[in-house]
Parts: C-alpha cells; sequence; structure tokens
C-alpha cells in the first residue's frame, strides 16, 4: 500500500468477549475496508487496543470513526494519520535456503536487521521487524530465494511525540 | 437477600418502572415467567413473537416509555429481530429479553440455539449475554440506560436458562458507569450563535422537523422557535404531529409521497434547518439535486448523522429540546442587535404553491371508494388526539397525508424498515400505553394478513383498538410501481377482495365487524365502531384499487421532478 491513503485508527475498547466481532462487523456492514488490525491489551487489563488500518478510499474517515464511536464498548478512538505515527510491523518468514544459498541469506538478513529463527536442511525462517515498507523491502529481496511461508502481524502505531500536542485527536466524547 | 437470576431480573424491570410487557413463554425463558406470576407487572400475552415487539414499539411510540417484550430461545428470537431492526431505524426505545440454553451447552447446537446475540447485535443499540446471575440488575439498568438515552434505540438481554435458577445477592446499583457511552446533549455556544445569525439572514428559510423532535420531547420548543422567526415547518414522515398541522406554518410532509408545496419549499429554500431528521432518501431523491441552494444548520444528537449525507454548515450536536429552547434566545439576542430578512415575500410564493397544488383526490358519489375519503371520515368523526398506527404502503401514505396531526405522539408508523404488518400490534401496543385515547389502525389488506392475529390477543385483553382495512384487493404500493415503471406488468400483487372474509375473520377473533362498499355507508359504520369499546372492531372498506398515491418523486429522481397528480384517465370513477 502507497504511503498516505491509509488512516490508522487506535481504538481503545474494553476487555470484553465479542468486542472484536462489534468492531468487526460495524466495518463489514458498512462497507469499509480493514486493511489490517492488530489487538492488544494495554497497560490496564480493563482495556484492550485496537490498532486498525483503515482503507481511507473506501471509508469516509469521519463517518468511520463516528460509527465506531457508537459502540459502547468502545471508550476512545484517536486517529493517526500516517505522517504523524510512528509505525511498526512485525513479520516472520521461511524461505528456500539449502547450502549454497544459506550464505547469501543470512547476509540479506543483516542488511535488515533480520533475526533468524531456525534454520533446516533445506530452508530456514527470518524474522524482522520495522516500518511497514521495510518488510515489503525485504519481501521484494527475499522473492528469488523462494518463499515457502509468510507472516506479518499488521501494523501498531503510536502517535510522534513532538507533534503529538497539535495532531493528535481524541474523538471521543459524543456517542449516542 | 437471596434471589433467583429470574426473580432478580424480574425485580430489576420493576425497579425500571415495566409496568407492562408483551411476551409469550417457551423452554428457556421458563423460569422467568413463574415468578411473573407474583410481580406487579402487567404481561400480554401475543400470538407471535414479532406482534410482541411491534406492541413495545407502539407503547413506546405513544408514552414515550421504553416497550418491554420477553420472549424464549431460537425461533422466538429471530420471530422478534423484524421488530428489532424496525425499531433501531427509527430509533424506538425498546428492551427486548430472550431465553437462552443454558451457558453450559451454549455452543452445542442445543435444542432451540441460536447465536441470538450475533443475530441482533446489527439491530440492536447493544446487547448483552448474562453470564453471572450477579450482573443481572447492572444488566438490566445499563440495558434501560442505553435504550432510552442519547438517540433512543432498541438493546436485548440474552438470558440463559441456568442462570434463571441460580442465586445472587440482590443489590441495585445507584449509577449507571459505561465509560464509553456518554452522549453529548449540550451543543457548542458558537454554533448556536452562528446558527441564529443564519436564521436571521435567510430569505427562504424551511424547518425540516423530523422524529428527533417527538424522541427529545421538543414539539412544544419548535412551536416556540417557528411563531418567533415566521419560519415554514415541513414534518417528515417519523414527525408527524411533531408541529400542528393546523398551524398555519405547517407546510406537511416532504419526500418521495409529500406534498407539492413540502417538497418545493425545501428544494427552493436558502436555508434548511434540520431539527431531529436525517436526510433519508424517502426526503431527499436525488442527493444531488436536494435543496440546491441551501445552507444546512444540521442539529441531531447523534454526531454521526451530521455529514452523512449532506454536509451541514453548521453543525450541532446535541437534544432537541436543549438545542431549540437556546436557539429561541439565541435568535432573540441576535435580532436585538442586528437586523433580519424580510422572509414575506418567501411566504407568499409559499402560500401560492398551497393553492395551486394541493393535495387532490376524488369521491363520486356512486362511484367506487376512495381510500382518501374514508381515511378524512375516519379523521372527521374521532377526537383530535385520537391515536392512528398504519401498515407500509399506499394506505399509509394516503393516511400520513390526509389525517391532520395536531398533537405529538399521535402517529405511529414503521418509517425506516417499512414493516409490513406493523399497525394491528402497534395499535394495540399504544392503547396499552394509553387507555384514554381513541386507537385506530389505518391497514392494508395485504398488511393486515401479516399480523392480524394479534387481534385475538386484543380480544382477550379488552384491548379496544379500531381497525380500518382499506381493502384493495392489492399489494397496492406495489402495484403503483408496476403500473407506473412496468407498463402496467402486474406480477403476484393481486390479493382478492373477499379470500379471506375479512368480516368472518375479524368475529372469529373475538371483533365486532362491518362491511363497507359504498360511499353513503362510510359514516354511519364509522359511527357505529365508535360506540364499541368493550372489544376491537374492524371495518372491511372496499376501495378503489386503482387509486395511486400522488405527489410522487420517481426514484433516483430529483424532488424537482415531483409528479403531482395522476395523468388524465388513470384511476376510476
Ligand atoms: C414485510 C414486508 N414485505 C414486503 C414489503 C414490500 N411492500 C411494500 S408496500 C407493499 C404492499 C402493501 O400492501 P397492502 O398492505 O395491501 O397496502 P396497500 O399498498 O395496498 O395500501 C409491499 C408488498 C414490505 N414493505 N414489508
Ligand atoms: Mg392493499
Amino acid at each position: 500500500m502507497e504511503q498516505g491513503t491509509h488512516h490508522i485508527l487506535s481504538v481503545l475498547v474494553e476487555n470484553k468477549f465479542g468486542v472484536l466481532t462489534r468492531v468487526a462487523g460495524l466495518f463489514a456492514r458498512r462497507g469499509y475496508n480493514i486493511f489490517s488490525l492488530a489487538v492488544s491489551p494495554t497497560e490496564d487489563e480493563r482495556y484492550s487496543r485496537m490498532t486498525i488500518l483503515v482503507d481511507g478510499e473506501s471509508a469516509p474517515i469521519e463517518q468511520v470513526t463516528r460509527q465506531l464511536n457508537k459502540l459502547i464498548p468502545v471508550i476512545s478512538i484517536s486517529e493517526l494519520s500516517a505522517a504523524d505515527a510512528v509505525e511498526r510491523e512485525l513479520m516472520l518468514v521461511t524461505i528456500v535456503a539449502g547450502q549454497d544459498a544459506r550464505s547469501q541469506a543470512t547476509e540479506l538478513a543483516a542488511i535488515f536487521e533480520a533475526k533468524i529463527l531456525d534454520v533446516g536442511y533445506e530452508s530456514m525462517t527470518l524474522m524482522v521487524a520495522g516500518q511497514p515498507e521495510k518488510l515489503d523491502a525485504m519481501t521484494d529481496l527475499l522473492g528469488p530465494f523462494g518463499i515457502v511461508e509468510l507472516q506479518r502481524t499488521g501494523r501498531i502505531a503510536l502517535p510522534k511525540l513532538s507533534r503529538q500536542s497539535s495532531k493528535l485527536r481524541v474523538v471521543k466524547p459524543g456517542s449516542a | 437477600m437471596k434471589l433467583t437470576g429470574a426473580q432478580a431480573l424480574i425485580k430489576s424491570l420493576e425497579m425500571e418502572g415495566t409496568e407492562v410487557m408483551f411476551g409469550l413463554p417457551g423452554g428457556a425463558i421458563l423460569p422467568v415467567y413463574d415468578p411473573l406470576i407474583e410481580s406487579s407487572i402487567r404481561h400480554i400475552l401475543v400470538r407471535h413473537e414479532q406482534g410482541a415487539g411491534h406492541m413495545a414499539e407502539g407503547y413506546a411510540h405513544a408514552t414515550g416509555r421504553p416497550g418491554v417484550a420477553m420472549v424464549t430461545s431460537g425461533p422466538a428470537a429471530t420471530n422478534i429481530v423484524t421488530p428489532l431492526a424496525d425499531a433501531y431505524l427509527d430509533s424506538i426505545p425498546l428492551v427486548v429479553i430472550t431465553g437462552q440454553v443454558p451457558l453450559s451447552v451454549i455452543g452445542t447446537d442445543a435444542f432451540q440455539e441460536c447465536d441470538t446475540i450475533g443475530i441482533t447485535m446489527p439491530v440492536t443499540k447493544h446487547n448483552w449475554l448474562v453470564t453471572d446471575p450477579q450482573d443481572i440488575p447492572r444488566i438490566v439498568r445499563e440495558a434501560f440506560h442505553v435504550a432510552t438515552t442519547g438517540r433512543p434505540g432498541p438493546v436485548l438481554i440474552d438470558f440463559p436458562k441456568d442462570i434463571a435458577n441460580q442465586m445472587m445477592d440482590w443489590g441495585w446499583p445507584e449509577l449507571v458507569d459505561l465509560p464509553g457511552y456518554k452522549p453529548n446533549l449540550k451543543g457548542h455556544p458558537k454554533q448556536i450563535k452562528d446558527a441564529a445569525r443564519l436564521m436571521s439572514e435567510a430569505k427562504r428559510p424551511v424547518i425540516y422537523a423530523g422524529g428527533g423532535i417527538l424522541k427529545a420531547r421538543a414539539a412544544e420548543a419548535l412551536l416556540e422557535l417557528a411563531e418567533l422567526t415566521g419560519i415554514p415547518v415541513v414534518t417528515t414522515l417519523m414527525a408527524r404531529g411533531a408541529f400542528p398541522d393546523r398551524h398555519e406554518l405547517c407546510l406537511g410532509m416532504p419526500g418521495m409521497h409529500g406534498n407539492y408545496t413540502a417538497i418545493t419549499a425545501i428544494q427552493r429554500s436558502d436555508l434548511l434547518i434540520a431539527l431531529g431528521s436525517r436526510f433519508d432518501d424517502r426526503v431527499t431523491g436525488k442527493v444531488d439535486g436536494f435543496a440546491p441552494d441551501a445552507k444546512i444548520i444540521h442539529v441531531d444528537i447523534d454526531p454521526a448523522e451530521l455529514g452523512k449525507v449532506r454536509r451541514p454548515d453548521v453543525p450541532i450536536v446535541g437534544d432537541c429540546k436543549n438545542i431549540i429552547e437556546r436557539l429561541v434566545k439565541a435568535v432573540v439576542a441576535d435580532r436585538a442587535k442586528h437586523d433580519w430578512a424580510d422572509i414575506s415575500p418567501w411566504m407568499e410564493t409559499v402560500r401560492g404553491w398551497q393553492r395551486d397544488f394541493p393535495l387532490q383526490y376524488e369521491q363520486f358519489e356512486d362511484g367506487p371508494l376512495k381510500p382518501q375519503f374514508c381515511i378524512e371520515a375516519i379523521r372527521d368523526h374521532t377526537p383530535t388526539d385520537t391515536i392512528v398506527a398504519s401498515g407500509v404502503g399506499q394506505h399509509q401514505m394516503w393516511t400520513s397525508q390526509h389525517w391532520r396531526f395536531d398533537h405529538p405522539y399521535t402517529w405511529v408508523n414503521s418509517g425506516g424498515l417499512g414493516t409490513m404488518g406493523f399497525a394491528i400490534p402497534a395499535a394495540i401496543g399504544a392503547k396499552v400505553g394509553r387507555p384514554d385515547r381513541t386507537v385506530w389502525a389505518i391497514d392494508g389488506d395485504g398488511c393486515f394478513q401479516m399480523t392480524a392475529q394479534e387481534l385475538v390477543t386484543a380480544s382477550s385483553e379488552r384491548i379496544p383498538i379500531k381497525v380500518a382495512i382499506l381493502n384493495n384487493a392489492y399489494l397496492g404500493m406495489v402495484r403503483q410501481w408496476q403500473h407506473l415503471f412496468y407498463e402496467e406488468r402486474y406480477s403476484e400483487v393481486y390479493l382478492s377482495p373477499d379470500l379471506p372474509d375479512y368480516v368472518k375473520w375479524a368475529e372469529a377473533m373475538g371483533c365486532v365487524a362491518f362491511r363497507v362498499d359504498s360511499p353513503e355507508d362510510v359514516v354511519p359504520t364509522i359511527e357505529k365502531a365508535n360506540e364499541i369499546d368493550d372489544r376491537p372492531v374492524v371495518i372491511d372498506f372496499r376501495t378503489d384499487a386503482s387509486e395511486n398515491v400522488y405527489p410522487m418523486v420517481p426514484v433516483g429522481h430529483s424532488n424537482d421532478d415531483v409528479i403531482v397528480g395522476p395523468p388524465a384517465g388513470e384511476g376510476s370513477r
């Protein structure tokens, strides 16, 4: 995905069963497309944080946040534009790397500061964390080895600190 | 005090002031029906769970209090989905309780298990599955709070059978603590001031009043604002009665079957003051062509409505009553300092439209019975505060057009979902809530056949509603579209005038029933019906099948394309 066409919603929700369904259902019902989604506990066990990457084309972002706000278990929403956030994502990838390719793969891993998690006779598994674009680039470069399996976590994001006061929009309150 | 979960549920409903509930028992909800015997709550046993839901809606429409319904799991829960969806779109406060299979077997495809929470999630404001009997008072308290505050709506509590049988320590929570639910009622002072200014500058202003006026109990405030400014008011299908039809500033209903003046005043306006209305497609027609020159002030308690369809120049989030009262003050303050535009030329234009394009139909003495004539006869032979419910179709539009709504909460109607079969149960619910009022259901023959069995409920509970079936032997509204847009190729819309025999059917259900074929029998029969007050009455009016609803804005067209009346030769005399 191109830089800047997406919106990042950082949604604080009650940590109860069924909340993910409510959020996902709302997106589906109103025809909004989710690019990626990461859910994790927060420092306060009553709440979880969902980091939702929304396609700005399919979804008028103001409607999305206002509709989300109407869900009772949604506590607050911060909307981060890509330029105002630090984003990270984690990728695990297993590539074809027999004896002759192994050193090349290791070299590439070093360039991307990837970690080698596992090595087999014919393949190896790498882990890399970074900005989503970095993961894209690494995926491209690993292509020629042959990718056996690949998984990405979806991004998580927090506001850039220097701009937090002016650009972080807290959208609550105002549910109806 | 130790209570069973079932006792705690009933006691919680009593604590919330529930006087009446509509329902039908079954396996999963059985334990809750036992303590109901000792409860102060009146239970009305329906014949179909859809009826329970619509009755609860009718009750809420007429009283402003939340309607309560209770049914069992599985098929009963699915039967009440339609009323939930109806209440969701029309913002009706409902609290629905469904039985559920025991927690211990949830997820095993147990007998009469269905995922009620999942099924009703998209059609409720919120829903709760009870997993601990200790939570019951809190959940009931939250449910009533969510249903009745902010933008009202339906909520559902799914109640597993084993929870009903477990013991809990009774305690009633003083406060509701929902950190993610804080409706904003107040509105922004600066925006209210800006709105007042726009209202003074406008030369062609119109107030576009929606159902939110009634939800906020803001009819009096609206009257004050309109009279202060002299700005004319249109009332949407959901807002009929929110501003008195007899008032000289009332322009009546806009939209697909609205009257010419209401539609055209909006189209030509330079300022549209939307109060508790939501720019529904049945009102706007083609959005691009809707009120093209108008600035918009939009007041709604639901922030998601502002800008959803049309971007307002002045958006105001808040409760309509609160905001309108403050708008009145702001207008007074504004006019103390500034001049305001003269809107009398505009009002003259509007009066011209009213003169030139009234609603029209013609009842010939010896011709077929016109549905509009029946509606006006009922209107003129009942008290002005009569509550009228309708189904969905041509008869609904004619009722909204030809009734004179002079009081709020006298119109009970399914607007957003357009649910056929709404009228009979909703009228019953309204009569239960307002036994002091005359309640008429004006129904279509198609609609009547969907929920008529609730007249058995009405007879056995002695709920004396009056029902007018405008029997045109057709799914008339669909026929009208086939007439206009499918070259009169009528596909599956014929119902027959006498199959079923409505008089016999009504009598079999314990009602008094009459049949009217000719214009001269209309008034005498209505008068006979008015004298009956101990059981429901049904009148089968045999009306002209060829009569169509006008004005009409064809779907996908701009409101400028409104068709005022039938082409010469349409209809019969
Ligand atoms: C449950 C449901 N099914 C279908 C429709 C589509 N529909 C809208 S109006 C209408 C015809 C209603 O017929 P009737 O009750 O006889 O009223 P009329 O239009 O003849 O006055 C139909 C089928 C609907 N609104 N609701
Ligand atoms: Mg009909």
